[in-house]
């Protein structure tokens, strides 16, 4: 039991070090909005890209002047036990809005609660169809899975890009296995012909066997739908021994180019589907390119911080419309943002939104490929 | 009458539970528990059982496991699905009467998965032992990953890594459980810990724990005083599992999602953690890290991106801390019992 | 036929990585009888040292991997004196949580100092790949590189415990630390020793690792950490040919496994190859079986 004394002496001392930290008073003109996401473990590079994502826009919105915005970040480490204590944390810090969570399960274990409780949730990238599906307080600023791969069959044969189609997911990622599914029963639909399909999960390191069975199947198309972390592996393992089809990625695969001493020789050619480029000269694109970077110490924002920035405007805007303050209970700032977002359009980084009574998002992904390491649209 | 010691330390054990069970209701009833504890009460209790089931297995029995959190995971996903039949298929209503069922599914499970893993992996010692119940609780993980459930009308599918099954789906593969009424409750919770206590304090101060800690200490003695060493082992790991199937149930139960990719190796090893630091072989210090160690994060929350780095540093700092000699011996000291708790402790740690 | 050629080759490249990894975890578990779960966020340590020379200061490959194994050289002793030897008395298993705190502590601290974007490993070996069979069978540089290494260093490792001073004083100190004592062998030297040796070597195994697989993140030890532990126990844990065999059989069944059985199970392959030899061989492949007695 001497043990347990020590151990109660010690977090006692943490705790009076963590009740130093002063809880900030309630202010008419700032609302609080919670950035809820993985800031640390396997999962931490895309809550670290729409935390980032999301201080960009609140950062230009309080130096304009007006109703102003409070973030508050909370790490729910890709764990669904954690993101409810993140949840827990946020709402007690006075939370009236939420965008988050990053990922699909966390956001899905939230949502259940948050919809019971009449917390507004606006994710910017847990893409699942489950994420809004019989819940109206949840709202997406990505599309959703299914129609990902739908988009993505469609795509490749309406432009004649393969013929023989391989297809590398990760079985272990609900974002990929979803794709996956809708992509090869579109495929069977439109008469694609697929010939290998393969998978890996989080822990695979050694991706020859599947690529090796691509090429050994005579695939002139490898489909993606993954995110780029493995997907720069495939590209290297096809490159060794290789092989050279056409691959084609989704939005997982955006942030390739942003890795860093990524050699884009590796990608050339690839396509993906993305709603956001940070390559496009477009003002708003280029000037939040630039912020995003020194937020982020130098790292390229893709569509994770695009989309969490446009969480952020469009939670504002809805606020702002709807007379939310600094002193509307989240209860009733939900039934407010509700109202404003199945009518309201948004136009922002990724596009032009509107949403439907399911939460889901209009906008639709444009196709990209990558040359000379840049996004070029496709077919241009 | 006069009662047995280990009989008066028992009821002492339970009466500190339900005094504990009635400090937070009466917390929660005032409103005076913040919310971010209330929210992990019913995670704390899971965590205690599964430290208190471990510590069956790690120090009275004497084995290392590092595969437990798969036992947590067969008992958290046959528990949904047990829960969600009986709510579509049999049309059970009542949510406490799904919860008590489905927690003893998931025992049922776990245990089941319990003998047929303790068979082989029995034969084995000390870290080949080890890394066989990690590979198992790999094992389960990744084929977890490739399972679809489903339910039509009374009938209940599965399949392997094909999600086109009829009905509603229940367990979606690597998207793991959906659709599943969050059901679980502090109560269950508190019951379920007082169930744990007496399972294992009954088992360690019968004839048959005897013969576990027997076995433990000296093997080859145990074996010459006529004891069946597997059949004993075999019976501490399989009651392991079964609470910690129960302890999973009752963690799916808690949210209305859940994946396979929880009850990974980390998982595993956090409940090692908490047996470890409570002291091997010591049931109330495996309560108490257990709590601790699972509060001790969300208190961190304040130091932000330097939470999990400044978890670490206490870990390693309360592991040296309570293994230094000059710390040891000052509590010796001032207290004279745990002179006889170190005996203990010590005996305790040579389960490697 | 040139399939299965292929996919041996591969394997032999996978495990020989696994294989340096677990000679890591071997040594130190032969001597200071703990299991060293930190090793595998050395050898991430070790990958973003040799990251940052070459991306950052534009040292020559050769020049990063040794800067690389002096700075895991020192983290090694600096865990092993802060971390480990205080608990040198203590239960096993309170040194096992230890590493796992240090284990947890390398990687948020990498988080912290290196972020999450995940490094695109540079190739430290660019001459080019062996070509047969027309084209069909291509073997890289990468793969050829981490082979003779691993063959390099068992050789080496091999001749250092067996023919010098220091590597004597290590094998006398696993098999009785007390004798050893008593035969003015310092102890606590040689353990350090030995978590030098250990670290040095995850250094190149990171390296080894993050140029045939070029991702670093600070996750990026973690699994192959647990692989290698894997492989040290199925050769049979405290041997140090033992480890370098379970090493390269485990990549070979991973790679062979997801080739002819199935890529949706990942790992469990591999697990179920492992449970089933520890039945026949419950003391691993090469290990000793320990005989007890009263």
């Amino acid at each position: 039991m001497k043990s347990m004394k020590t151990i109660i002496a010690m977090i006692l001392a943490v705790v009076l070090l963590a009740g130093l930290s002063t809880a900030a008073l309630a202010d008419e003109n700032t609302i609080k909005i919670a950035v809820i996401g993985p800031f640390t473990g396997p999962a931490a590079n895309y809550g670290l890209a729409c935390r980032y994502g999301a201080q960009v826009a609140a950062d230009e919105i309080n130096a304009q002047g007006g109703l102003q915005i409070e973030l508050l970040f909370e790490d729910d480490e890709h764990d669904t036990e954690k993101a409810i204590n993140a949840y827990n944390a946020v709402i007690e810090a006075g939370a009236q809005m939420i965008d988050g969570n990053t990922t699909t399960s966390p956001c899905l274990a939230v949502g259940a609660v948050a919809y019971e409780e009449r917390m507004f949730m606006l994710t910017p990238s847990a893409s699942s169809d489950l994420v809004v599906a019989d819940k109206d307080n949840v709202y997406q600023v990505c599309f959703q899975d299914p129609q990902m791969g739908t988009i993505s069959a469609n795509l490749i044969s309406e432009n004649g890009m393969g013929t023989k189609i391989a297809v590398i997911y990760n079985n272990a990622d609900d974002y990929s296995t979803g794709i996956y599914k809708t992509f090869i029963a579109q495929a069977k639909e439109i008469g694609l012909e697929i010939v290998s399909e393969s998978a890996f999960n989080d822990d695979t390191t050694d991706f020859s066997v599947q690529v090796a069975d691509a090429k050994d199947k005579g695939a002139d198309l490898v489909f993606l739908p993954i995110y780029y972390t493995p997907a720069s592996m495939i590209l290297q393992t096809a490159k060794n021994i290789e092989y050279a089809p056409v691959f084609f990625g989704v939005d997982g695969m955006d942030g390739i180019l942003a890795m860093d001493n990524f050699d884009p020789a590796l990608a050339e050619d690839v396509i993906l589907l993305t709603p956001f480029s940070a390559f496009s000269d477009d003002e708003q694109v280029v000037n939040f390119v630039e912020k995003y970077k020194v937020i982020s110490g130098g790292v390229e924002p893709n569509q994770f911080g695009a989309d969490s920035y446009d969480a952020i405007y469009a939670l504002y805007q809805a606020s702002v419309n709807a007379g939310i303050d600094g002193n509307t209970s989240f209860e009733d700032a939900c039934e407010l943002l509700i109202a404003q977002f199945s009518e309201m359009e948004y136009t922002g980084l990724t596009g032009v939104m509107k949403w439907d009574e399911t939460g889901a998002v209009s906008k639709l992904p444009a196709a990209y490929v990558i040359k000379g390491g840049a996004y070029v649209p496709y077919g241009e | 009458m006069k009662l047995k010691k280990s009989t008066v330390n028992a009821i002492i054990s339970y009466a500190i539970v339900i005094a504990a069970f009635l400090i937070c209701q009466w917390m929660i009833a005032t409103k005076n528990m913040p919310r971010t504890l209330k929210g992990q009460m019913i995670p704390i209790c899971v965590y205690i059982v599964m430290a208190v089931s471990l510590n069956l297995v790690v120090g009275i029995s004497g084995e290392l496991s590092l595969g437990h959190a798969g036992f947590m995971s067969i008992g958290a996903f046959s528990g949904a699905i047990a829960s969600t039949y009986f709510l579509n298929a049999l049309g059970l209503e009542s949510a406490i009467v799904r919860l008590v069922l489905s927690i003893l599914v998931g025992g049922a499970f776990a245990g089941v998965f319990g003998v047929l893993i303790g068979i082989p992996v029995l034969r084995l010692r000390g870290d080949y032992l080890a890394i066989v119940t990690l590979a198992f609780g790999e094992i389960i993980r990744n084929v977890v990953n490739c399972l679809y459930f489903s339910v039509d009308g009374m009938r209940l599918h599965v399949s392997f890594n094909n999600p086109n099954l009829p009905g509603s789906i229940i367990v979606n593969g690597p998207a793991g459980s959906k659709g599943i009424k969050a059901i679980s409750t502090l109560p269950v919770g508190f019951v379920l810990i007082l169930f744990t206590l007496f399972v294992v304090l009954n088992l360690v101060n019968s004839r048959s724990g005897r013969a576990i800690m027997a076995s433990r200490d000296n093997r080859i003695a145990a074996e010459a005083m006529g004891i069946n060493v597997t059949k004993y082992k075999m019976m501490a790991f399989v009651t392991s599992a079964v609470l910690a199937g129960m302890a999973g149930a009752l963690y799916g139960l808690n949210f209305s999602t859940f994946t396979a990719a929880k009850f990974k190796f980390d998982t595993s090893i956090l409940v090692l953690v908490f047996v470890v630091l409570g002291g091997i072989g010591n049931i109330w210090g495996s309560i108490i890290a257990a709590a601790l160690l699972t509060v001790l994060p969300e208190l961190l929350r304040a130091f932000a991106d330097y939470r999990m780095l400044i978890y670490a540093i206490v870990l390693i700092l309360v592991m040296l801390a309570t293994n230094n000699p000059i710390i040891r011996s000052l509590f010796n000291g001032l207290i004279r019992r745990n002179r006889a708790d170190q005996a203990k402790a010590g005996k305790g740690g040579d389960a490697q | 036929m040139v399939a299965f050629l292929r996919f041996l080759i591969n394997g032999i490249s996978l495990g020989s990585v696994y294989a340096i990894i677990a000679l890591g975890y071997t040594m130190v578990y032969g001597i200071a009888k703990m299991l060293n779960f930190a090793h595998g966020d050395v050898i991430m340590v070790g990958a973003y040292i040799a990251f940052c020379a070459m991306a950052y200061l534009s040292l020559p490959p050769i020049l990063a991997v040794l800067l690389a194994m002096v700075a895991c050289t020192a983290l090694g002793i600096v865990i092993e004196g802060l971390a480990y030897r205080p608990l040198r008395q203590a239960a096993s298993l309170a040194v096992l949580i230890t590493a796992i705190g240090v284990s947890y502590f390398l990687q948020n601290a990498a988080l912290l100092i290196w972020g999450a974007n995940p490094k695109s490993f540079p190739s430290v070996f660019s001459v080019g790949a062996i070509r047969l069979f027309e084209g069909e069978l291509v073997i890289s540089s990468e793969t050829i590189l981490t082979i003779i290494s691993n063959i390099v260093i068992m050789i080496g490792l091999t001749l250092f415990t067996g023919r010098t001073k220091l590597g004597k004083a290590m094998r006398a100190v696993s098999e009785d630390k007390g004798a050893a004592e008593l035969m003015g062998i310092n102890v606590n030297r040689t353990i350090s020793l030995t978590f030098a040796i250990g670290s040095a070597l995850a250094a190149v195994a990171g390296v080894l690792l993050c140029s045939t697989y070029p991702i670093l993140m600070p996750t990026t030890g973690s699994m192959p950490g647990i692989k290698a532990f894997t492989a040290a126990v199925f050769g049979g844990i405290g041997s140090i040919p033992g480890a370098m065999i379970g090493g390269i059989l485990l990549g070979v069944i991973e790679i062979l496994g997801k080739a002819y059985i199935s890529t949706e199970l990942g790992d469990a392959l591999v697990f179920a190859v492992l449970i089933i030899v520890l039945l026949f061989k419950p003391a691993g492949l090469l290990g000793r079986p320990v005989r007890e007695k009263v």
